[in-house]
């Protein structure tokens, strides 16, 4: 099994790979859900057609749908071999100087997994026509989706756990990737930072203004 | 001092385990952990119970043996200290001291608090030397090495190989130690010729071994007696992909 997954640091190298690939992708998604603020649903429809038939976004697309598949079952697998390697636990633990949400990434994970299979159930597998629903009009599905209080709670919810995700995501991957540097190093924990905070709040502000203002 | 001891026993590699809890008031601020442990001995020798089970030698902090885990940090509270170097002053009158061993599959208990760390030294053995002969000390000397590299060398060559970065990650990765003695080759010229085969052979050996995986929490780096800096483990990452795509 090792052989065929590489080892540790490679298992390691292809996490922080795709996981910078969704953090790119994430910006872009932003900036089309900025669109729905929009009184006129032609922008965000034609937005989201695009992201649908281009051929050069298709491609991207399959990466992306790759990497978000590599990014869940290696970050399993790197779960499962890091509980195996403490099979007893100690009795009495206190915490020390760490990256503190680096020690819940994975529940964290789960968490955004189920969020994304709402998501996709929504909009991408209707998209796909897996699922039935009107793909021309994504517009007035996501605006219809943020007129339910129990899916906006769900949603916002599930932003905080992706910031928390985010918080300990960034850095790590360049450490991972080898990228550790006196000078630099704090400016990405900077980067980092600010990212998981600009970019989930961002999401979050979306159906709070269409709730409650449109 | 007044103590109460929650210390792990466990008659020997087989044996299921368990922790006893000792009231011993024969501890002094001046002692050190170690000390207080010996007192504690005499005590139990004394009254014919089987001394608990510890792995020490230089008490100067340097040889990296006493590893155990006391109230939840490798060699206790204290930065960057061993365990030998743990003064009774950090613990207060009727405190209850948990003292555990390093818990890690890699790193069976064999008796008490004494763990088996032979996987470090089959990591070792994987690449952590050099087999080009470089002289006599005068000799190495004309092979002229960077300031800063030699210092950064210098840093990652102090590991002493203790553990503690194992026992404090929650994923019982060896990556600080492993990335410690690939960086105090890497860095140097007389070291770099072996590089590449170096880094897959330690790398590969310590996956082996059933170390965990790991994931940049910075446990290892904030409980390491020697204070080797996670920087290590990015170079060890670094090695790997160029040895890689070589
Ligand atoms: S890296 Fe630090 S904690 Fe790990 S073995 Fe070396 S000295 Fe001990
Ligand atoms: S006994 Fe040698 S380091 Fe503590």
């Amino acid at each position: 099994m090792d052989k065929f997954l590489g080892s540790s640091v490679t298992k390691k190298f292809v996490m922080a790979i795709a996981g910078l690939f969704i953090i790119l992708f994430l910006l872009v998604h932003l900036g089309i859900n900025f669109l729905l603020l929009i009184e006129d649903p032609v922008p965000f429809n034609s937005a989201a057609h695009f992201m649908a038939s281009n051929v050069v976004v298709k491609v991207f697309e399959v990466v992306l749908m790759a990497g978000f598949l590599i990014h869940m079952i290696w970050g399993v697998v790197l779960q499962i071999q890091n509980w195996v390697a403490r099979p007893k636990r100690y009795k009495r633990t206190s915490s020390s100087q760490t990256s503190f949400f680096s020690k819940y990434m994975i529940y964290l994970g789960i968490i955004i997994g189920v969020f994304l299979f709402i998501h996709f159930m929504n909009f991408y597998f209707v998209k796909l026509g897996w699922v039935e629903g009107d793909h021309e009009n994504f517009y007035r599905m996501a605006n219809d989706l943020f007129q339910l209080p129990l899916y906006i709670v769900i949603y916002l919810v599930s932003f905080l756990f992706l910031a928390f995700h985010l918080h300990h995501a960034f850095q790590s991957a360049f450490q991972t990737l080898g990228l550790n540097h006196n000078k630099y190093t704090p400016v990405i924990k900077g980067i980092g930072l600010i990212y998981s905070i600009v970019v989930p709040l961002g999401f979050s502000i979306i159906p709070i203004v269409i709730y409650f203002f449109k | 001092m007044k103590l109460t001891l929650k210390i792990w026993r466990q008659k020997n590699a087989d044996a299921k385990g368990k922790f006893v809890t000792y009231d011993f008031d024969g501890a002094s601020p001046d002692m050190s952990f170690l000390e207080m442990l010996d007192a504690m001995n005499t005590k139990l020798i004394k009254a014919r119970i089987d001394p608990v089970a510890f792995d020490h030698d230089c008490r100067e902090g340097i040889c990296g043996a006493c590893g155990m885990y006391i109230n939840g940090h490798p060699h206790g509270p204290g930065k960057a200290i061993t365990t030998c170097h743990l003064s009774m002053r950090e613990f207060k009158d009727g405190d209850t001291i948990y003292v555990e061993p390093w818990r890690a599959k890699a790193f069976p208990v064999v008796k008490d608090l004494i763990v088996d760390r032979t996987a470090f030294d089959k990591i070792q053995i994987a690449g952590g030397f050099i087999s080009t002969n470089v002289g006599s000390a005068p000799d190495s000397h004309a092979i002229p090495v960077e300031k800063r590299k030699a210092d950064e060398a210098f840093d990652s060559a102090v590991c002493i190989g203790c553990g503690a970065c194992v026992a404090a990650c929650k994923n019982a990765s060896a990556m600080l130690f492993v990335s410690a003695k690939i960086s105090q080759l890497a860095l140097l010229p007389q070291g770099r010729i072996e590089a590449t085969e170096r880094v897959q052979a330690m790398v590969n050996k310590m996956d082996e071994l059933g170390f965990g995986n790991c994931s940049n929490t910075g446990a290892c780096e904030a409980e390491c007696p020697k204070e080797i800096s996670l920087v290590n483990i990015a170079r060890l990452n670094r090695e790997f992909y160029f040895a890689k795509i070589q």
